[in-house]
């Protein structure tokens, strides 16, 4: 499996997504997983799995005794497979910069140079697909499309993509090209394309001209809650009566999140109604642009931004919310509203999200309609029974969408591929 | 000799528009006039129309030997007449071949009988009374929306004066009892019941175009046959659907008009007859009492109230609904007391279901029960307010005292009428004696009572009577009582001398 991040150091929801279907394949019987990440930081949890860090694969052969290596990155990976690893190199990569194990090193972020790092990623993946003992290769996201294409090549296995967005979703239509390219070219050369929702299998079919039949929508799911936080989400608010009600939205504040109906929407709800606050937590380049929007609408009294939140902040965030809110236009699966019913916060979803395909005991309405938005916001607060009925019915279905599901889907998709 | 009983409901709610919560205060008209407009007619042109049709001919066909009954709920009724009046001139056809009944329900086709009696009485009421308008017969069974029945409703139903009431033959309730017997209501023996037999019933309304079903495609001889050949002593088979199964739940092209026009003769040809649910309830004997504690009703496999109430909104959405029954009941606004009617509907509560497989599953305008609910919500919103305003003055607990002591005064004064009714009862009975003991004076003095007090001295029973009436009966009981009294006071004083 290729992938880009992987918890705990995550950057958004990849990172999430890729260790619970991992970790719901793992379920499986008879099932070795080895995940490749760009740079391990060593805390990764590896009870289920391997991981190799790329930063760790030697792509020219250096001489190093085996207590320098032991060294220098025991704590991420083995000598036995540094030296295993350095018997594969296959070509003369002096000219590329590596240090003195003859690693490239990876940011494992998203840096401004992210076109370098992809076809470094992809010519490590060489080395690793020529040592490693593998039925199936599983890409995660589009910068590792390359690497998988490469390890396809040189061993015969089968290729299997995993879109977990497309540069349709990021860039609201105005594709960059490059990755347009990339992303195409991991698709054609694919045996079998996931896509996290069927908004994406649409996109991916319509838009990079997939063959239907090799593009299934293979949807997230969510862990269950940390006792501990389920415990901490579960005490109930003081004097919760006399509070306002919290409508939050918790996500960056992008284009693609469409931050803008959601204020529009509050502007609709606080000229009718008191006892109710908004507050759109996240960060984002339309930061700005929607503190302007507030403040022209007049309503800056009762819309706050706590800005960006990470860990235990969001559970705090979802335990204060009385309604959770994501207008997305265009997202590919949004793992966010199913948090927020997992702590019992009953959710308004856009039909334009991934999640809206699975979802059924949630508010689901056009991102652009406002008004509905406004009326679902007004209802949610207004009426006990119905704020009662989707907290404890979400919350029951949510605990239904597992991993493990996921996982044996996937491992039927993966037989299908192997003809088994 | 065994009887089909055969039953078509009328009904299209009116539909609500969609109506987002800053509309309330500045909205106060909340229907769908396209949608209303289109969806009945849609429904006349495809399945009233036609079936009626068929009935007609089936009566010009078989004459008297063929029958049915027919009920339509208020909102129905108004649809038809502004939208497709030809429908209604069918009925009055049909209803002047003297094959038909028409059957009292709720004008509303609401929930009002499990959750307010006056505003149910009332609603009734005005049904009946529009039939009559309508078509010149005053019902005398009655059916109650969706045909739900609990002893209590049939309690309140006996005492409004109908011999019968068709309800569910639910498994549940019936345990190892055949529907196929006329019961009685177990608080009250004069109301008959008769229940529905659900699988002969929707094998015509749910199943007859279903080419999945073993028994597809199912023929009129067939049909008639499952009929005559239930065991001996079954002797009604009551099979209810809505008109609309004719030609929407099963289309046209099925053939279902053909069915039906050609089962009267398979089912004359084995000696089976038709009759209306009045002729049933005159002729047949109850084969015993039913008791039905939790209401039935003839939706989905549960039969019970699920559809409707079976999630928290629905039932917070009844509750808010009825709250302001009795409001609603004693204001004067004419337009409030429509709107009332129309938001009523128990459509208004199944587009609300988070039921899996409810059937059909049709939720009008509404893509969600969430969305259904919040509008409905809205609209009842606005309908509070408005009904708040008639009454500002009042807070909702002391408006609610007032309303109960006028219930109590109202039941009082009922109380009283019943005893006054026996007060005179006795009067006429002590007459009738004193006459027999005129007649024969030499009667010994053997008798009970009553007579050894008003035979010796005639002056002492309009005395003793007199005092009875003064202590429990005050003003209310005079004007009524005085009269009435007076005259025979002076009969037995003239008999006397």
């Amino acid at each position: 499996m290729f992938g880009w991040e992987f918890p705990p150091h995550i950057l958004g929801g990849l990172g999430t997504a890729s260790y619970g279907i991992t970790k719901g394949l793992a379920a499986i019987p008879d099932m070795d997983i080895t995940f490749c990440i760009p740079a391990p930081w060593g805390d990764e949890d590896r009870s289920f799995m391997n991981i190799i860090g790329m930063s760790q694969v030697p792509i020219v052969w250096k001489d190093v005794p085996r207590e320098y290596v032991e060294e220098r990155i025991g704590d991420k990976m083995s000598p036995e497979l540094y030296y295993a690893l350095r018997d594969h190199i296959y070509a003369d990569f002096n000219y590329r910069q590596t240090d003195d194990l003859g690693c490239i090193q990876f940011s494992g972020k998203y840096p401004d140079n992210l076109q370098d790092e992809i076809n470094n990623y992809s010519i490590v993946a060489g080395v690793i697909a020529r040592q490693q003992d593998y039925d199936i290769i599983h890409a995660h996201d589009w910068l590792t499309y390359p690497a998988g294409i490469h390890a396809k090549q040189v061993s015969g296995k089968p290729l299997v993509i995993h879109v977990h967005a497309t540069d349709f979703d990021r860039s609201r239509g105005k594709v960059n090209p490059t990755v347009y390219g990339i992303e195409k070219d991991g698709m054609d050369h694919a045996d079998c394309i996931m896509c996290v929702s069927e908004l994406t299998r649409q996109t991916v079919i319509n838009h990079y001209h997939q063959d239907p039949a090799k593009c299934v929508a293979m949807h997230n799911a969510v862990y269950p809650l940390d006792p501990e936080i389920k415990e901490f989400v579960d005490i109930p608010i003081e004097n919760a009566a006399e509070r306002d009600k919290v409508v939050t939205f918790l996500g960056r504040i992008t284009m693609q999140k469409g931050p803008e109906y959601f204020v529009e929407a509050a502007a609709k709800v606080l000229s009718r109604t008191k006892g109710i606050r908004f507050c759109m937590a996240g960060s984002g380049d339309k930061m700005n642009e929607m503190i302007d929007l507030v403040a022209k609408k007049g309503i800056a009294d009762k819309f706050h931004f706590p800005g960006f939140m990470k860990g235990h902040q969001v559970f705090e965030a979802f335990r204060e919310s009385y309604v959770y809110v994501m207008p997305s236009v265009s997202e590919p699966f949004g793992i966010s509203p199913l948090e927020a019913m997992q702590c019992g916060v009953p959710s308004i979803i856009s039909k334009q999200s991934g999640c809206a395909e699975i979802l059924t005991n949630c508010v689901k309405t056009d991102y652009w309609d406002i008004d509905a938005m406004a009326d679902a916001i007004y209802a949610l607060c207004t009426y006990h029974s119905y704020h009662h009925y989707l907290k404890e019915e979400g919350r029951k279905e949510v605990d239904e969408i597992t991993w493990e599901k996921v996982g044996e889907r996937i491992n039927e998709c993966y037989l299908r591929c192997l003809n088994r | 000799m065994k009887t089909v009983c055969l039953y078509f409901e009328i009904h299209q709610n009116i539909h609500l528009k969609r109506y987002r919560f800053f509309d309330i205060g500045t909205d106060h008209y909340y229907y769908d006039d396209y949608e209303n407009e289109r969806s009945i007619q849609e429904t006349a042109e495809r399945s009233y129309v036609p079936a009626l049709q068929a009935l007609l001919e089936m009566s010009a066909r078989y004459g008297s030997y063929f029958k049915c009954a027919i009920s339509l709920s208020g909102s129905a009724i108004e649809l038809l007449e502004r939208y497709a009046p030809q429908v209604l001139d069918l009925l009055s056809q049909l209803n002047d071949t003297g094959c038909v009944e028409f059957l009292a329900e709720p004008y509303s086709h609401g929930f009002s009988s499990m959750t307010n009696r006056e505003t149910f009485r009332e609603e009734v009421k005005r049904l009946c009374k529009k039939i009559k308008t309508l078509f010149g017969k005053e019902p005398k069974v009655f059916r109650n929306s969706c045909l739900i029945y609990s002893d209590e409703i049939g309690a309140e139903v006996a005492d409004m004066g109908f011999k019968g009431m068709l309800a569910e033959g639910a498994k549940h309730v019936l345990g190892w009892k055949s529907p196929h017997f006329v019961y009685h209501c177990s608080r009250n023996p004069k109301l008959k019941l008769l229940l529905r037999d659900h699988s002969l019933s929707e094998d015509i309304s749910f199943r007859f175009n279903d080419s999945s079903w073993s028994e597809y495609p199912l023929f009129a001889d067939t049909y008639a046959k499952w009929i005559a050949d239930l065991p001996e002593d079954e002797q009604v088979v009551n099979i209810f659907m809505e008109l609309c199964a004719l030609g929407i739940f099963q289309p046209l092209s099925s053939n279902i008009l053909e069915f039906m026009k050609s089962l009267p003769e398979q089912l004359k040809e084995r000696g089976v007859v038709f009759s209306t649910p009045s002729e049933i309830c005159a002729k047949m004997k109850s084969a015993g009492e039913l008791g039905v504690a939790y209401p039935t009703s003839w939706v989905d496999e549960e039969r019970d109230l699920s559809p409707w109430l079976g999630n928290d909104m629905q039932r917070e959405a009844l509750e808010k609904l009825y709250s302001v029954a009795d409001r609603v009941r004693i204001c004067n606004d004419r337009r409030l007391k429509q709107d009332y009617d129309y938001l009523q509907a128990s459509n208004n509560f199944r587009f609300m279901s988070t039921k899996a497989n409810s059937y059909g599953g049709y939720r009008g305008i509404y893509d969600s029960p969430y969305d259904a609910f919040t509008n409905f919500m809205n609209i009842l919103g606005d309908f509070n307010s408005r009904i708040n305003n008639l009454y500002p003055e009042y807070e909702n607990e002391e408006l609610n005292s007032l309303l109960t002591t006028i219930k109590n005064q109202d039941e009082e004064l009922e109380r009283k009428d019943k005893e006054i009714e026996k007060l005179q009862h006795l009067l006429g009975q002590l007459e009738e004696m004193e006459g027999g003991f005129q007649k024969a004076p030499a009667a010994p003095e053997v008798k009970p009572a009553p007579k050894a007090k008003a035979a010796p001295k005639a002056k002492a029973a309009p005395k003793a009577k007199a005092d009875t009436k003064a202590k429990p009966v005050p003003k209310a009981k005079a004007e009524a009582k005085k009269p009435v009294a007076a005259k025979p006071k002076k009969a037995t004083a003239k008999k006397a001398k």
